[in-house]
């Protein structure tokens, strides 16, 4: 077999076997099923949503739910499935962004950590502990006292807390690939560290990575909800589950039911993307199954 | 074991003396003049050049770190702008109501959460297991500060068994001060408590299928010798990890919660001084919050080499 035929069919029937793993796992088909409807409820949002969220009805306020209103309207006569739709942005925006700087920062934090032992990677771990001193909620309240409140800041705060979690993945998966055989014959074939890096590492650590990514997300979701929650998060015209769930907190013996649907919303947002990446797991690390 | 100990201590000491530093530059030195920042643009320059001074900012910003971390260390913190008041009593007045809703939570979550985990690892496969498995992926996806609206929304406006906020302070008795402790405690602990318990579970499960627990077996310990003195103490490494990696997720929660249910903690205190540019008494708390968390994963590193004695000779792996 020459070495094209085997760039051919190793790797491709790899990940076509993985695939139809992934197909046949429930948790990940429901997962994947509910962040797809919470993605394209987010993506609709930006060009329609059934009423706009910047307009007040102040006549039309607390309706039930009618073929009119499918969830009923809030406080100030908003319709809450469009508020629900324009959160999800928020929601995901937020997480997307913190968790990209996130894992941007630490993965090649991380990796450098793992190629350089000694005195580098001593600094990236001390750092890391560091910045998990700092829970993104303290790091948004200094922010937040300092340039007040908005949307930038919960994903900078987010972001912070998240890249030592990558750095520590990444520097702990790649040591254990930096011993194996096929890196040793790469360095013996004059490679330098950034492409063995590159080409044989990444490749290698990059499943476990888009795991972690995936729960990383799910957790930024929540952590964005309970900034906002606490208007240290997006602010309006911006629709946020969190804010909608602190305007309804004083409404709670009056209109109950507008305290439930953001909740849900945010409860499956977050259970859909454990759910996909502990699918991601089992299939890309048949160790961890039923764990 | 001292050595390590020491190691450690020093390790301690440094970490919260870059977070210091950190807190202080974020707070002191980048917004340039935290005058301006706390009064605003409109300020007249007298009343700006009036706090200058209090801050103490015609002085060189080592000095100004020194001078704060010294009253850090012997408990004056300065006098908070907004309440006129010295902010060390501010924060104690506080604390009495933060500290034991994070310790009533703590307790709550780990006494549901250690035996409901080793009884599922113990019943693996059972409705019971995938019960615990559930609710262990619903607890991980509900926001606390949610699960403590719906808490309210039951209990204190549909049953009417508890009031909906506040804290009648402990001077009104035990009683009464736990009472409204108990919702909010709950809030926190439950959510808490299911991803405990999944981690207990694995963890159990790890232990379970050590060759010493077949042993243990084989030699014919009773159920109770085998899961008690072989199997418990070992299993508790995992939740003792993760409760160590919670603790920053707990404090962040009591924050949040207090809001919730309008308790006068730390959170409510923070959130005002936020919401009012009182730099002094949010940079005070900040870094207050933050050597909690550094001390007690710090605690959390030495308990385990209480449960685990190979770790008594040499450091945590990371």
């Amino acid at each position: 077999m020459s070495h094209a035929d085997v760039q051919a069919t190793g790797p491709g029937m790899r990940r076509r076997s993985a695939w139809r793993r992934l197909a046949r796992h429930s948790g990940f088909v429901v997962g994947a099923a509910i962040v797809a409807c919470v993605v394209a409820a987010a993506v609709v949002s930006l060009f329609w949503t059934p009423y706009p969220i910047d307009v007040v009805d102040v006549r039309g306020r607390f309706a039930g739910p009618s073929a009119a209103h499918w969830l009923g309207t809030d406080q100030l006569g908003r319709d809450v499935v469009s508020m629900l739709m324009s959160g999800a942005v928020t929601s995901l925006t937020v997480g997307a962004v913190a968790v990209g700087i996130g894992a941007g920062i630490g993965v090649p934090l991380g990796s450098l950590a793992a190629a350089r032992p000694g005195l580098v990677s001593e600094a990236v771990l001390r750092l890391g502990d560091l910045t998990l001193a700092f829970p993104a909620i303290v790091t948004a309240v200094m922010i937040t006292s300092l340039w007040g409140p908005g949307a930038v800041n919960a994903i900078l705060a987010i972001a912070i807390f998240n890249v030592p979690v990558f750095a520590r993945l990444t520097r702990g998966t790649a040591l254990t690939v930096w011993t194996l055989d096929y890196i040793q014959a790469a360095r013996a074939a004059g490679f330098g560290p950034v492409r063995i890096m590159a080409r044989h590492v990444f490749p290698n650590v990059a499943g476990i990575i888009i795991v972690q990514a995936t729960i990383q997300f799910a957790l930024a979701i929540l952590a964005e909800a309970g900034l906002s929650y606490l208007g240290l998060g997006a602010q309006p015209p911006a629709a946020s589950w969190g804010r909608m769930l602190n305007e309804a907190q004083t409404l709670l013996y009056f209109a109950p039911q507008l305290a439930i649907y953001p909740g849900v919303a945010i409860v499956l947002s977050v259970l859909g993307l454990n759910l996909l990446g502990d699918g991601l797991r089992d299939v890309l690390d048949p160790r961890l199954r039923g764990r | 074991m001292l050595s390590v100990a020491v190691r450690r201590l020093a390790g301690l000491l440094a970490t919260l003396v870059v977070a210091s530093l950190v807190v202080f530059t974020v707070m002191d030195v980048l917004p340039g003049d935290p005058a301006q920042v706390m009064l605003g643009t409109e300020a007249r320059e007298d009343t700006l050049a009036a706090l200058r001074t209090r801050l103490g900012l015609d002085r060189p910003a080592p000095e100004r770190y020194v001078t704060w971390v010294a009253g850090l260390a012997t408990g004056n913190l300065g006098v908070s702008y907004t309440y006129d008041e010295p902010v060390a009593g501010l924060i104690a007045e506080r604390l009495v109501v933060t500290l034991p809703l994070a310790v009533f939570a703590i307790l709550l979550s780990t006494a549901i959460a250690l035996p409901v985990g080793v009884f599922a690892a113990v019943r693996r496969g059972t409705p019971v297991d995938t019960v615990v498995m559930g609710l262990g992926q619903l607890g991980v996806a509900v926001p606390n500060f949610w699960f403590a609206m719906l808490l309210v929304l039951l209990f204190a406006v549909q049953l009417r068994w508890a009031s909906a906020g506040g804290f009648p302070g402990w001077s009104a008795g035990l009683l009464p001060a736990v009472g409204a402790l108990l919702l909010p405690a709950i809030a926190l602990a439950l959510p808490q408590a299911a991803i405990l318990a999944r981690i207990t579970r694995s963890s159990t499960l790890d232990v379970l299928g050590e060759d010493y627990v077949r042993t243990a077996w084989a030699k014919g310990l009773s159920r109770r010798a085998v899961l008690g003195r072989h199997v418990f103490r070992n299993a508790l490494i995992g939740p003792v990890t993760i409760m160590g990696l919670q603790f920053a997720f707990l404090l962040s929660g009591t924050i949040i919660i207090e809001n919730v249910f309008f308790l006068p903690g730390l959170g409510r205190l923070v959130f005002q001084a936020v919401a009012q540019r009182d730099l002094i008494v949010v940079k005070d708390v900040v870094v207050i919050l933050v050597a909690a968390v550094v001390i007690v994963n710090f605690l959390v590193d030495l308990a385990y080499a209480a449960i685990d004695p190979r770790l008594r000779v040499r450091d945590v792996p990371r």
